[in-house]
């Protein structure tokens, strides 16, 4: 615990720093208030604001969270269905790699055609986000197993079922869950686009509607508790990870 | 070839008692394994086996040595059944007809040249992993291997992963398996080749003594000469491409051995004569190591 917090010290003073800079800094440069808030009022801001925000933060968080879940199903599926079958790996996985070529941003207003302008098209530009990096990378996990692992385990008489679970399936969790990290990430992101695009609530449509008012305090306090979302989520998968991975590997990370 | 095998084999056999008594003990058991016109390669052109035939009695200890390129692992991965012979037949056990190579899969303990353990499961769990294959419940395969970790000295070990562990520690608890997991017949495949030579001449010691123990059977594929004569009963060696007969040593020095044994005048006398079979003709002392 001790060393913990003496690593997070750094780090730590950083922002502190930062934050009595920005203090500091607009109030003796006169910078507008509708270009960079006082840190203070932004605090302020979202003190008034509480209830609102709580709400918001609930709906934006609901979002990413549908999503990534939706994302974790399809993507291991997806996964599963390459190790699995030659023709899907030689079809579907060079297919998913290219498509993330397509700018994912552009693709999303086709979400809202499809899905209106409820929670659905929010969830769907999540997925279109955050399917890519858990089915990339858990493929990559499946196809890292060692085959000599699998060939001994043939030679003890193991069945295509033993070679799933018992080789397969916990190769790919670290691989699984460096996915899961990006996503948990990038899924906030989804959702905030996903709001701008159209809707009635979250931090996204806070943030944009505050930003047409010149409420820089407003979209200053969306932005800081988007972010916080974001690691929140983050944190919570690589909790997830040590959990399950724990004692596998030397040091305390997976990966 | 195939006159100087039978040769070695008449001479393992009528040897009466010998030193130990362990050539005449085994020429009465039945064979194992016996391989018959076995034929193997990677391309049609260059076969790596060639009409081979061998006998593996009961409870012996028989090493190969072949220099490196000749297809030592594939041997052992088609008398594991992993690969399937091109022409010939392996038989195990009473099934002689049964040439299958899934009646073979999970009846041959088979130790890897690196452990291969698995990295997400603990030393118990690895040490199971093989009866469990075989569908033995998991509480009780964790019980049996929990029972065997002090004789394989690893007591105390159980709940650690495999990273934590030396690679002598690994070596056992992949040997563990190996034995818990497989039938009669055990195949290890350079199983100390990755380790230093301190840590190695401690595993040949250790393994002898479990051996010595339990009489499992065992294949031993080394590169190293010494090795073979110090465990085994019988070394088997070739030394050209294909392989269609081995030459045959049959080791009689007398059981329990130590590693003093390769100081012995009648070890070196062995050693000059496989060294000879693998084609590496030595003057003087005949002290080439590999």
């Amino acid at each position: 615990m001790m060393r913990k917090a003496s690593a997070a010290l750094p780090a730590g003073t950083f922002i502190l720093l930062i934050a009595a800079l920005w203090e500091a800094g607009t109030m003796l440069l006169g910078i507008p208030h509708y270009i960079i808030p006082k840190l203070s009022d932004v605090f302020v801001s979202m003190w008034d604001n509480r209830q609102t925000l709580a709400g918001h933060f609930a709906v934006t968080l609901g979002e990413a969270l549908l999503g990534l879940g939706l994302s974790v199903a399809l993507g291991t599926l997806a996964a599963v269905w390459i190790e699995g079958s030659r023709l899907a790996r030689k079809t579907l996985y060079p297919l998913i790699v290219a498509s993330q070529t397509i700018p994912i941003i552009a693709l999303s207003p086709i979400m809202v055609l499809w899905f209106g302008y409820e929670v659905w098209s929010k969830v769907a530009v999540v997925i279109l986000f955050t399917f890519f990096p858990i089915a990339v990378n858990t493929a990559d996990g499946f196809r890292s197993a060692d085959p000599e692992i699998g060939d001994l385990m043939r030679a003890m008489g193991a069945r295509k079922r033993d070679l799933f679970l018992k080789w397969k399936l916990p190769s790919a969790l670290p691989g699984f869950f460096t996915g899961l990290k990006m996503a948990a990430t990038i899924s906030v992101g989804g959702a905030t686009l996903g709001e701008w695009l159209g809707g009635e609530s979250g931090l996204g449509m806070y943030t944009k509607r505050a930003s047409n008012m010149l409420r820089a305090e407003a979209v200053f306090s969306g932005v800081l508790l988007l972010s916080l979302m974001g690691i929140l989520l983050f944190l919570a998968a690589r909790l997830a990870e040590r959990a399950v991975l724990s004692g596998r590997f030397p040091g305390e990370q997976g990966r | 070839m195939s006159g100087l095998q039978v040769q070695a084999e008449e001479r393992a056999g009528t040897q009466p008692g010998g030193t130990g008594g362990s050539g005449s003990r085994l020429s009465v058991r039945p064979a194992i394994l016996s391989v018959r016109g076995l034929t193997y390669g990677f391309s049609r052109a260059e076969p790596l086996f060639a009409g081979l035939d061998f006998d593996v009695r009961e409870g012996e200890f028989v090493s190969f040595v072949m220099p490196s390129g000749m297809g030592k692992t594939t041997l052992f991965r088609l008398l594991a059944g992993l690969l399937a012979p091109q022409a010939g037949t392996i038989a195990v056990g009473e099934e002689r007809a049964a040439a299958a190579e899934a009646s073979r899969l999970g009846h041959i303990g088979y130790m890897p040249q690196r452990d291969s353990l698995l990295p997400w499961r603990t030393v118990l769990d690895n040490a199971a992993l093989g009866l469990e294959l075989r569908g033995t419940p998991k509480r009780e395969a964790r019980h049996r291997a929990l029972e065997l970790l002090p004789v394989f000295g690893l007591e105390g070990t159980e709940r650690k992963h495999p990273h934590e562990l030396s690679g002598g520690m690994r070596q056992r608890v992949s040997f563990l398996r190996a034995t818990l997991g497989g039938g009669k017949l055990l195949l290890l495949d350079e199983p100390f080749s990755a380790l230093d030579a301190m840590t190695r001449a401690g595993m040949q010691e250790w393994l002898l003594q479990i051996w010595e123990r339990h009489r499992k059977t065992i294949l031993f594929i080394t590169h190293d000469v010494d090795e073979a004569l110090l465990l085994s009963d019988r070394v088997l060696a070739a030394s050209a491409s294909p392989v269609s007969a081995f030459s045959e040593i049959a080791v009689d020095l007398p059981r329990p051995r130590d590693c003093g044994a390769v100081l012995e005048e009648r070890f070196i006398r062995m050693k000059r004569e496989l060294l000879r079979l693998l084609g590496r003709e030595t003057r003087g002392s005949g002290g080439d190591r590999r």
